[in-house]
């Protein structure tokens, strides 16, 4: 459970668009309709070299196993965080590099 | 009849001046409360006239897992990009479904992920950009499997 897995290209030019892919295993239960206890993540937030790129507020109607699609301009030294935070404060991470030229 | 043609034009582009500024017109009750959320994020501001492409399918198999590609044209500049995108259910138990936020370091405005859709509805999105604009889209869903057995 919440394995994330992330979809980077190996290499980048300075400056070149990059896609970047995203998911993580994790039910999403709302407790809306079921007696499960609530278990959702809170956000989702991802960062380029220390600086935010990207961030993702969870609601209700996202889907269980949340994936994401998106598109950074890649920049040296090419360091990626992806941080999960659960609504009990709880992290999961991950961290991948993209080779700068 | 001149006057009554005239007034049916007027009908029409006033018909077309809603289409552009957020899409179809909503259909949607208050239901689930979604009304208030827009009002919460709109915080005073008029929609503005800009595109948002939505990429929802027309019918969804399985609402629990229905893919949402949303784009923006936009420069993504430090002085001009969207900062967020904000996707509202107006027939879910809950209207939000999520926020995306943006930045410049981003190289489009477009973002893809997947989102539960309980009934058929209408979506609604509102993409706020760095000037304080909002544009607003909406698009129709059937499914098939409710996904809000979770």
């Amino acid at each position: 459970m919440a394995t994330p897995r992330i979809r980077l290209p190996r290499s980048a030019s300075e400056g070149e668009e990059i896609e970047v892919r995203t998911l993580i295993d994790h039910p999403m239960i709302t407790a809306v309709s079921t007696s499960d206890p609530r278990d959702m993540l809170a956000t989702f937030a991802v960062t380029m070299n220390g600086e935010t790129v990207f961030t993702y507020d969870f609601g209700n109607g996202s889907a269980a196993n949340p994936t994401f699609t998106f598109y950074v301009r890649a920049a040296a030294p090419g360091d990626f965080s992806f941080v999960w935070t659960h609504e009990d404060g709880t992290e999961y991470l991950a961290d991948e590099s993209v080779a700068i030229s | 009849m001149t006057v009554e043609r005239r007034t049916l034009i007027k009908g029409a582009a006033a018909s077309a001046a809603l289409v552009l500024v957020g899409g179809a017109p909503l259909r949607a009750d208050n239901h689930n409360g979604w009304q208030g959320w827009r009002d919460q994020l709109l915080a005073g501001r008029e929609l503005s006239e800009g595109t948002i492409t939505l990429d929802l399918p027309a019918v969804a198999e399985n609402g629990a897992q229905v893919p949402l590609t949303v784009q923006i044209d936009s420069p993504m500049t430090a002085d001009d990009h969207v900062s967020a995108i904000h996707i509202i259910a107006t027939r879910n138990p809950a209207p939000q479904i999520g926020t995306f936020r943006l930045t410049p370091q981003m190289t489009r405005a477009e973002v893809m992920t997947r989102i539960r859709v309980a009934e058929e509805q209408e979506i609604l999105v509102l993409a706020e950009l760095s000037d304080g604009r909002v544009f607003q889209q909406t698009a129709s869903i059937i499914v098939s499997v409710g996904g809000c057995a979770t």
